[in-house]
């Protein structure tokens, strides 16, 4: 399954769970900084976190998937974020995930298989007042229109090289 | 005391009791689905709802307040519940003639009860096509689409038993109960110890079945049918018959697998006493020349793969002797087929056991010291009494039978190795005679500080001949870890080690409450079988291991010496440290 | 924990009482300096205009102002949420002796023109006229607008008024000065206050926050802890109203949580916030640091004999994590599912420790009420709804943003009013409240006053604030199926009802939107429904019915029209 991590990323998840030892409610924190360093959660991961925070396995796993921020895979190097929260539903945004899905040819939850985009579908990013919004890696898109879907994958594309 | 109404019905309970056992007493039996007695309640299914003055909440797992108003059918309830099971339903697969748990389904006696006839929303089952049957283990089956969600077994692996094999996977609608990275049973924590399958209350979790493999071999008539039945089998089994909890049936098991075919029945509590003797003088020898302190005992397959997976450390403490249906497993094929004149190749030794870890030990590497696997088949109780139903054999109505000799005598001490403290009391009987010379006085035979379910951990201080002997005894696997700490840290500081002598069984109340027992398994069911094995010791003309003859003449033809060289060659085994997870 | 010594706790006490005085002094000194100023440009620095590129904007103004040598004269200030996100980045002009000036869809071109022309001329001479060039005027946002009149704002008051990051600030603007304020009070009187306040919990169920408090106030502490609980998970999508509080008023929040862990004897706080609110997270770790820094947070605060500490965890994407056992769960560290209550959280709840939880709202709104009094609070508002709501007003409405209204103020004026109308130039349809557990209001019902009874008495709730408008141009089917999707998708999966029952009623919805419905399958909807109100576990999918429901009732034509297709196809 999951390839050996080098050593290096295994003391970097170690100093990242560090400063969470001991602490009441580190599980969950300690997890999402170790996603944030290397862009998902790896089992290897939970493993040195089961240990070093004393916590089995079982319940980090149950928790990784009870909780829709957590990644078990790589995603993509670009991450685009089209909102489907109540606001953005409203002013069109079922259309956009169509659009994306179609054009990139992955599901939400994907990756390309060129590894370049991984699609989310997410509820609200707390700008409704710009609906409909799409993010890509941190840059909103707002009032985004059917049309400008293209536009934003070839961006990206050709930002990525 | 709280004092409330339930359906009108005045009644005092004392505090902390929920409202459906409350209900119990004024005889109401308010439906319930993913409660069990003997767990904490999750408060998942939604069918035991009632009224308080009006306002819905889980009878479950609310405790009884004082001035409640209880209503617990009214139109609307009956509506809430049955829309609820019908929903179960819709995503249940119909497959009841088929299951293993058909006759004693608690999903399927509630629909039966509800008088159901039809489910009105659509068959979303199909959905569940991509969950094969978990079978890694060989022992425990999960087949997670009968799984209603009732959390039972996640409540017996995680806080029961403290093994986290067991865990929710997903949420919502792919919620389902699995292992860590979705990985097989097999490769997981899991010890087998086969609680979760006692408490699941549908076809979901459940023993391997090996009837079929062991009909096939009672009916092919080259095979000599040996078969052993464990002390604890013989107070449970009468349950499934309808007797009452705690019924000792020794004599009907013997003739009832007579009936179904097996040639020779011999008894694994003469294995126990075989246990007994080569454990109680390897303790004899390690307490007095002070090695590796303490000893634990090694009988329960599910601890021993606990120890080999969380504290490999230990195995240094472990005994090495096999369990006792080993032993006579490696007797029958040994000993008894020279003795009888019987090609041991032809022999099939099939065990009758409370446990499905068993059916993990006898595929284990040291069990073959016969030249041939040692025990071919364990069946758990509940197989066993499905299989007599299946021969249409009237169990209730047999005669009693007696076992065959010569590994079927049992004494007093082979029987108590049934319930938690029993290894205890047979060994220190048996260690009494062997430090002093001289037997244990008749009252002093049941040490009381180590009998008894209220604890996890029961500790006592045992004086033999001048000589202070510090014993623990755990139940329930969750309860060791504390005591192996506590050695663990002793030891790290050269310290003496906090006890001597550790018993340690995997499930709570000991064997009596295996996890190959009937299920609805609670303290009360625990203590009335370990009260029907204290009968049967007691009723014994001998109760110390090494006053069994049959023993004392085993080792005189055959075996030598307790512990010499032929008894560890085929009596002990070794311990191998094991990863948690296989990835 | 260690003992002090008697000793000790009198140098904590002198400590306490100076650092008091450094923070007033911080204050006055903050209100010298802005004295001092001839202009200030505050500019929207929250997530909405942030991410129509307020930064740069800010960054070209400050430029622009170098430039032009008036940094000394103009300040410059990134703001919480001004409220008009839709046209953001908004940026108000504010100079000595004239009237305030707003700017909408400001970029960074335009910074530098609004500086040139019109902040420069005017500090150069206090007479001369405005005279904006066409393409500025066009940008101007008039605060002669109902969207801005019409608002009374308590929550919001100082959002989009002042840099969240400075501490001074907040406390020119009377920060810190309620939690001084009930330290020279007893507990049970500022209950007293806020039950008399009329204060109702803004997260959803509206239960008095003084009644709450009381009972957490009369559970003793377990291993000598009780904790405050912010509720900042905010799952409602289509609501952001706690993101803006948290990221604009961040002091505000923790404020109110002291004062709540004063008033019950709470002797910690944590603050359980989303990870998707990255700026709300930063403000809020921000304000832990200062409050520290300044002996805010930390033992016998302001010399009192009050120690406390907060902390914060984040929420990591699960809409039932605001549900509070789910929450305290989800704290914990495991799976964020709910537990039966009782046990209430305030006798058995974090940690199994009594703990109380507020929403970010409801605790922000605190200090305003010790200041102002009950009797203010009180008499604003309608007989059982007390005090003000903030919305976030989205969907076909022009003025979409953030707005906070008295209780009572009707849905029509909320949308006709201070939304200006449609955004579409079509005719309102109704609007839908309570997120995923609300209902729809058609709209002739729009003359209902907004209020927790009136609310529920339509089959809607009040929620946490969320409102999205709907034109005519908008199935209500397909709303109700939009908001059973996102509840299905964030059951926890733990009770049958509502696991199975919100499936299976999605999939006979489906059915009835794509036309293929039946009268029957109308009726095993609502069998459905009546189990999950009654049957399910939690909050979450004992309200998930309520979109399908209130949609079945007020615009059942819409049901039929679909099920009439399948007839006679
Ligand atoms: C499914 C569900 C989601 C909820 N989400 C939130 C939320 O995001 N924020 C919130 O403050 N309260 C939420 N609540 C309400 C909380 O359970 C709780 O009542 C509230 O935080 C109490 O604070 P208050 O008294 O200040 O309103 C939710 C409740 C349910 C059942
Ligand atoms: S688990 Fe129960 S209901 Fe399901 S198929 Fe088996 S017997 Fe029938
Ligand atoms: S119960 Fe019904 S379905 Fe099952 S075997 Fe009998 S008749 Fe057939
Ligand atoms: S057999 Fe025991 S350890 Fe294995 S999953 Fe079941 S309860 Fe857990
Ligand atoms: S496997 Fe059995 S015990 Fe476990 S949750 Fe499913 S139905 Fe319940
Ligand atoms: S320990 Fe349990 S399974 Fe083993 S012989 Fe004794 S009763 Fe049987
Ligand atoms: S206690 Fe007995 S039944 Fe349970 S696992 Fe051990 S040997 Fe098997
Ligand atoms: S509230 Fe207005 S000014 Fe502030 S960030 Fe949002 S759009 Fe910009
Ligand atoms: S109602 Fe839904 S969200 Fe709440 S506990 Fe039950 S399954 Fe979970
Ligand atoms: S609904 Fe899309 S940003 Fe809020
Ligand atoms: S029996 Fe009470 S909720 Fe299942
Ligand atoms: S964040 Fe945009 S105005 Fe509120």
């Amino acid at each position: 399954m999951a390839e050996k991590m080098d050593e290096e990323t295994v003391a970097k998840v170690k100093g990242i769970l560090l400063p969470w030892k001991g602490k009441r409610g580190n599980l969950i924190m300690a997890l999402l900084r170790v996603q944030e360093a290397l862009g998902y959660v790896p089992w290897e991961a939970m493993e040195i976190a089961s240990v070093e925070l004393n916590v089995p396995m079982a319940r980090i796993y149950s928790v990784v998937t009870f909780y829709n921020y957590f990644k078990l895979k790589t995603p993509g190097k670009v991450v685009v974020m089209v909102c489907d929260g109540t606001a953005c539903h409203i002013q069109g945004s079922p259309a956009l995930v169509e659009a994306f899905e179609k054009q990139l040819g992955v599901k939400s939850g994907e990756t390309t298989s060129d590894g370049l985009f991984y699609l989310q579908v997410v509820r609200c990013l707390g700008c409704c007042g710009l609906a409909p919004v799409v993010v890509v890696n941190g840059k909103t898109y707002r009032t985004v229109a059917g049309e400008d879907v293209a536009k934003i994958i070839a961006e990206w594309r050709a930002a990525m090289g | 005391m709280v004092k409330l109404k339930i359906d009108n019905m005045e009644i005092d309970v004392p505090a902390g009791t929920t409202i459906l056992e409350a209900a119990r007493r004024v005889k109401v039996d308010i439906p319930s689905l993913c409660y069990h007695r003997d767990l904490n309640p999750r408060a998942a299914c939604g069918i035991c709802v009632v009224k308080n003055k009006g306002k819905t909440l889980r009878s479950c797992c609310t405790a009884v307040e004082e001035g409640m108003d209880i209503t617990t059918r009214d139109p609307e309830l009956i509506e809430t519940r049955r829309t609820i099971l019908k929903l179960v339903l819709s995503n249940h697969p119909s497959e009841c003639l088929t299951c293993i748990r058909n006759d004693n389904c608690e999903l399927r006696r509630l629909a039966a009860t509800f008088g159901l006839r039809e489910v009105p929303f659509d068959d979303i089952t199909p959905s569940l096509k991509d969950r094969p049957i978990d079978t890694s283990t060989d022992c425990i089956h999960i087949d997670s689409r009968k799984c209603i969600l009732c959390g039972r077994c996640v409540e017996a692996c995680q806080v029961m038993q403290k093994i986290h094999a067991l865990t929710y996977l997903d949420r919502g609608i792919k919620s389902r109960v699995g292992v860590a990275g979705g990985l097989p049973l097999g490769d997981s924590p899991c010890v087998r110890c086969g609680q979760c399958t006692a408490h699941c209350p549908t076809g979901a979790l459940t023993e391997e079945d090996h009837s079929e493999q062991v009909w096939a071999l009672l009916q092919n008539p080259d095979n000599h049918m040996v078969v052993q039945i464990a002390p604890a089998v013989r107070v449970a089994l009468g349950e499934e018959f309808g007797l009452p909890v705690g019924t000792l049936v020794t004599g009907k098991i013997y003739t009832a697998l007579r009936n179904m075919g097996f040639k020779v029945v011999f008894d694994t509590n003469f294995g126990a006493d075989m246990t007994i003797m080569e454990e109680a003088t390897e303790f004899v020898k390690r307490f007095t020349n002070r090695i590796c302190l303490p000893m634990v005992t090694s009988c329960c397959p599910a601890w021993v793969n606990y120890m080999e997976k969380y504290f490999p450390d230990m195995i240094p403490h472990f005994s090495t002797c096999k369990s006792p249906h080993q032993m006579v497993g490696v007797l029958a094929k040994t000993y008894y087929a020279q003795k009888a004149g019987i090609d041991p190749a032809k022999m099939k030794v099939i065990s009758i056991m409370p446990c499905t870890a068993k059916k993990m030990e006898i595929t284990l590497p040291d069990m073959k010291s016969s030249g041939y696997q040692d025990v071919d088949y364990v069946l758990t109780t509940r197989e066993l009494a499905r299989m007599i139903k299946q021969a249409g054999i009237e169990f209730t109505k047999l005669d009693d039978g007696v076992a065959d000799s010569p590994l079927g005598e049992y004494s007093g001490a082979g029987t108590v190795f049934g319930y938690t403290g029993g290894v205890m009391i047979a060994a220190l009987r048996t260690a009494h005679f062997l430090i002093t010379g001289k037997e244990m006085a008749e009252e002093d035979l049941e040490i009381k500080p180590i009998l008894g379910i209220d604890k996890g951990v029961k500790e006592m201080t045992m004086r033999i001949d001048g000589s202070e002997i510090r014993i623990a005894v755990a139940h329930g696997i969750g309860h060791i870890a504390e005591v192996l700490e506590r050695v663990r840290a002793a030891l790290a500081k050269g310290a003496e080690p906090p006890y001597h002598f550790v018993e340690v069984m995997t499930c709570p109340g000991g064997c009596v409450g295996g996890g190959g027992q009937p299920c609805e398994v609670t303290d009360e069911v625990r203590i009335a079988r370990a009260n029907g094995l204290r009968q049967d010791d007691k009723q014994s003309k001998k109760r110390c291991s090494h006053q069994n003859a049959n023993i004392q003449k085993v080792y005189k033809d055959f075996l030598g010496a307790p512990n010499g060289e032929k008894a560890h060659h085929l009596l002990h085994t070794h311990y191998t440290a094991r990863p948690l997870y296989k990835k | 924990m260690v003992e002090l010594s008697a000793e000790q706790i009198a140098k904590l006490k002198a400590l306490g009482a100076t650092q008091k005085e450094t923070l007033v002094k911080m204050g006055d000194d903050f209100k010298k300096e802005r004295e001092k100023d001839a202009a200030c440009i505050y500019t929207c620095n929250a997530t909405g205009c942030r991410s129509g590129g307020s930064v740069s904007v800010i960054d070209a103004f400050r430029d622009a102002l170098a430039a032009a040598g008036l940094s000394d004269r103009v300040r410059m200030v990134g703001t919480g949420c001004m409220g008009l996100c839709a046209s953001g980045p908004l940026a108000r002009v504010e100079i000595k002796g004239r009237e305030p000036f707003l700017y909408k869809q400001v970029t960074p071109d335009l910074a530098q023109i609004i500086v040139a022309q019109h902040i420069a001329p005017a500090l150069k001479d206090a007479a001369a006229p405005l005279n904006l060039s066409k393409k500025l005027a066009g940008h101007e946002l008039s605060l002669k607008l109902p969207f801005f009149t019409k608002q009374t704002k308590i929550v919001l008051k100082h959002l989009g008024h002042s840099d969240p990051e400075n501490l001074g600030e907040y406390i020119a603007n009377g920060g810190y000065r309620a939690l001084m304020k009930a330290l020279e009070m007893k507990p049970a009187d500022v209950i007293d206050i806020v039950k008399k306040s009329g204060l109702r919990g803004r997260g959803g169920a509206g239960f008095s926050t003084g009644l709450k408090w009381e009972m957490l106030a009369k559970s003793a502490p377990v291993g000598g802890e009780k904790f405050v609980i912010c509720n900042g998970d905010e799952g409602d999508p289509g609501a952001y109203m706690d993101s803006c509080i948290l990221g604009g008023g961040s002091h505000a929040v923790l404020e109110g949580m002291m004062i709540a862990a004063y008033a019950t004897g709470a002797t910690s706080g944590w603050f359980y916030i989303r990870a998707e609110y990255p700026l709300a997270l930063e403000r809020m770790e921000l304000a832990i640091r200062q409050a520290k820094k300044y002996g805010i947070l930390g033992r016998n605060i302001f010399g009192s004999d009050f120690n406390f500490m907060a902390d914060l965890r984040y929420g990591a994407g699960a809409f039932v994590c605001g549900e509070e056992t789910a929450l305290m769960a989800s704290l914990e560290g495991n799976r964020g599912t709910p537990r039966p209550r009782p046990p209430f959280p305030t006798e058995k709840g974090l940690f199994d420790k009594p703990s109380v939880i507020n929403n970010v709202e409801t605790l922000a709104t605190v200090p305003a009420i010790i200041l102002g009094g009950a009797d203010w609070y009180n008499a604003i508002g309608t007989a059982t709804s007390k005090g003000t709501k903030v919305f976030a007003l989205t969907g076909k409405v022009l003025h979409s943003g953030l707005v906070e209204v008295p209780f009572g103020t009707t849905i029509g004026e909320m949308v006709n009013d201070i939304g200006g109308g449609t955004s579409t130039g079509k005719k309102f349809k109704a609007v839908q409240t309570g997120g995923p557990s609300g209902g729809v209001i058609p709209a002739s019902e729009f003359r209902m006053p907004l209020c927790y009874e009136e609310l529920k008495k339509i089959g809607s709730i009040m929620g946490s604030g969320g409102m999205i408008v709907m034109d005519e141009s908008d199935s209500m089917v397909e709303i109700a199926k939009f908001y059973l999707e996102f509840t299905v998708e964030e059951s926890c999966g733990k009770c049958t009802p509502c696991r199975i029952g919100g499936y299976q009623m999605l999939r006979l919805l489906k059915k009835i939107a794509s036309g293929k419905g039946t009268r029957a399958d109308m009726d095993k909807i609502r069998d459905i429904a009546a189990a999950m109100q009654r049957g399910s576990l939690c909050g979450l999918g004992q309200t998930a019915p309520n979109p399908v429901i209130s949609t079945m009732k007020f615009f059942a034509d819409e049901y039929d029209a679909l099920l009439n297709k399948g007839r006679k196809g």
